[in-house]
């Protein structure tokens, strides 16, 4: 609004939906919602993997997306940096905004929208380099070559992923010498490092051992000062521990968003409180 | 399990293990039968009197044929290496340039179209590729650049470049397709365009895979006969002027073999030839081996 130099409040320039959308941003910015998915549906060729979602997400939480396998959690994480434009025959309705912005348009500059939005997978998938290039890539392919300070932020982003006292004296080695759960927080590293806001997390520790498991869901804890994080589980235990906010999915479906503590002592919802107990899933 | 079936199991294992056997064991006499023709070089004094290690690779002629032969292997030494750096050089950028298209720019319709017709160019016999290169590739060529010698290592590099892409493609192809689809989505999930993640991650990680095929390529090259014979002039000059006729180690061994006193000075120095061709290629592909197999290594390490 800024940009334009016209006060929104009088001035005749804008349309209505347009107007009506100002003041939508405002009011999220004042609830710190940094992701609104507004009426979002999703299709596989014809096949609806999600329904109708209608979400938001706040600022410097974490927020679990819970659910049984095939319930469309993993779709609508990668809606969020839309990873989904990899596969062939997508379809998308609705709108997800990120910081009031609408990212399904087609003209959505996907760079720069993953440079916000990183994520970090559910297998570990470092690059066959060594760890040093794997942390620096980020920063490369956006241009930085000024050794000093890709030296200083990978230093520092290797440490903010809790790697640097174990990887700090072998930066040269490759990245497939570490162990599962350190190659899961290089990746962290490696997307931390191009100082996202939003970081999606798919099932991370899905492929670890409890040890680096617990590890990981530390590191959440302490990164949501600085971020918003995303995580998708199929562990309800480690949605009850890690998350401020939780959303049941079902058969695509949001069938309940709430304080995670709410959700999981107190649920609205018969089905919800049916997957928490355990009953099916 | 019945009697019966054991039986026919052992059978059937006998068998295969038999083939597999039989197959090492002929490659393994080959070997044995170049290697006993070519020893009278090392053994032999009437031979020895005649050629001398020394002068097979430091002489400048190869005059086989005449009151006093001389048998120096440099200068198709020298036009080996001519023939297979151009082939190499117009068949590497071509391979690789359409294997990096199918396997990550080509739409469906288009890669499907593509990759079984380089693969046909594979199923050209070499004497069809040797005719075109002597009767339609040698003119063209000498229209374009206007040189004396009509036949020369340009031509025959061209055409036999054209018979290694498909070998080149094919491997460097699977390569890039063997990449997993994590690092693509990684480099893409960091903000990649789609060039910085085909050239900063699939290339290098398929790249032991490609440089196998560069180095199967290279192999065919070196020992591929018929087309050199057609269409490279076939004189033994000692020259590195691509313009020039050229003779090949390969090409010398099917022209000369048939009209060889049997036992005499030239008869080893062609399977002196010979063996000397069995072992640049075995390494060649020994080299590519190691390579995909640390490449295997590579990726295994991944998932």
């Amino acid at each position: 609004m800024e940009d334009k130099g016209i006060n929104p409040w009088v001035s005749t320039e804008y349309s209505q939906p347009e107007y009506v959308r100002m003041i939508e941003n405002i009011h999220a910015l004042n609830e710190n919602l940094i992701v609104r998915v507004e009426d979002f549906s999703l299709f596989y060729g014809d096949k609806p993997a999600l329904k109708r979602i209608n979400l938001s997400i706040k600022k410097n939480r974490v927020t679990a997306i819970i659910g049984p396998s095939g319930c469309g959690k993993s779709t609508l994480l990668r809606a969020f940096n839309r990873m989904n434009d990899l596969i062939p025959n997508v379809r998308i309705e609705g709108r997800i905004l990120i910081d009031g912005e609408d990212i399904c348009k087609k003209d959505t500059d996907l760079v720069a929208l993953r440079r916000k939005v990183g994520m970090v997978f559910q297998k570990p998938n470092p690059f066959p380099m060594s760890i040093y290039e794997n942390v620096a890539f980020g920063l490369k392919i956006a241009g930085e070559k000024d050794r000093a300070r890709l030296d200083q932020l990978v230093e520092k982003s290797l440490r903010q992923a809790a790697l640097w006292d174990e990887a700090g004296d072998i930066l040269d080695r490759s990245a497939l010498t570490l162990s599962g759960g350190q190659q899961q927080r290089l990746c962290l590293a490696r997307a931390l490092v191009i100082e996202p806001e939003i970081i999606l997390m798919d099932e991370p520790a899905s492929a670890l051992d409890p040890i680096s498991t617990a590890k990981l869901e530390a590191l959440i804890y302490s990164l949501k000062k600085d971020y918003t994080i995303v995580i998708v589980t199929h562990n309800m235990q480690q949605a009850a521990r890690v998350a401020d906010y939780t959303a049941f999915l079902l058969l695509g479906e949001l069938v309940e968003y709430d304080e995670t503590r709410k959700i999981f002592t107190n649920p609205t919802d018969k089905r919800t409180e049916d997957y928490i107990t355990g009953r099916f899933g | 399990m019945k009697r019966g079936e054991r039986i026919t199991n052992s059978i059937l294992e006998g068998g295969l293990k038999l083939s597999a056997l039989l197959a090492i064991f002929l490659i393994f006499l080959i070997f044995i039968f170049i290697f006993k023709e070519a020893l009278p070089i090392f053994t032999n004094p009437g031979v020895r009197s005649e050629v001398d290690l020394r002068d097979l690779f430091a002489s400048s002629v190869w005059q086989p044929v005449s009151d006093h032969p001389r048998f120096s292997l440099l200068p198709l030494f020298l036009g080996t290496l001519k023939l297979s750096l151009i082939a190499i050089l117009f068949a590497t950028p071509l391979a690789l340039g359409a294997a990096i298209f199918t396997a990550e720019f080509a739409p469906r319709a288009l890669k499907e179209t593509i990759k079984p017709g380089i693969e046909i160019l594979a199923g050209i016999p070499s004497v069809v590729m040797g005719a075109f290169a002597l009767l339609t590739l040698a003119s063209v060529l000498q229209g374009i650049f206007g040189w004396t010698m009509r036949l020369n290592a340009v031509n025959a590099g061209i055409a036999l470049g054209l018979a290694i892409v498909p070998t080149i493609y094919s491997v460097a192809d699977d390569a890039l397709r063997a990449v997993p689809g994590s690092f693509r989505e990684a480099a893409y999930a960091l903000g990649s365009r789609r060039n910085q993640a085909i050239f900063r991650v699939i290339i290098p990680v398929a790249l032991p895979g490609i440089f196998a095929g560069f180095m199967l390529g290279l192999g065919r090259a070196i020992g591929e006969t018929m087309i050199v014979l057609l269409a490279s002039g076939n004189a033994a000059i000692l020259s590195l002027d691509p313009a020039l006729s050229t003779r090949s180690f390969s090409a010398t061994i099917a022209a000369e073999l048939g009209e060889v006193v049997f036992g005499s000075t030239h008869y080893a120095v062609l399977f002196f030839i010979g063996a000397l061709l069995f072992v640049i290629t075995f390494i060649i592909n020994l080299i590519a081996n190691l390579v995909v197999e640390r490449f295997k290594v590579r990726l295994a390490g991944v998932a």
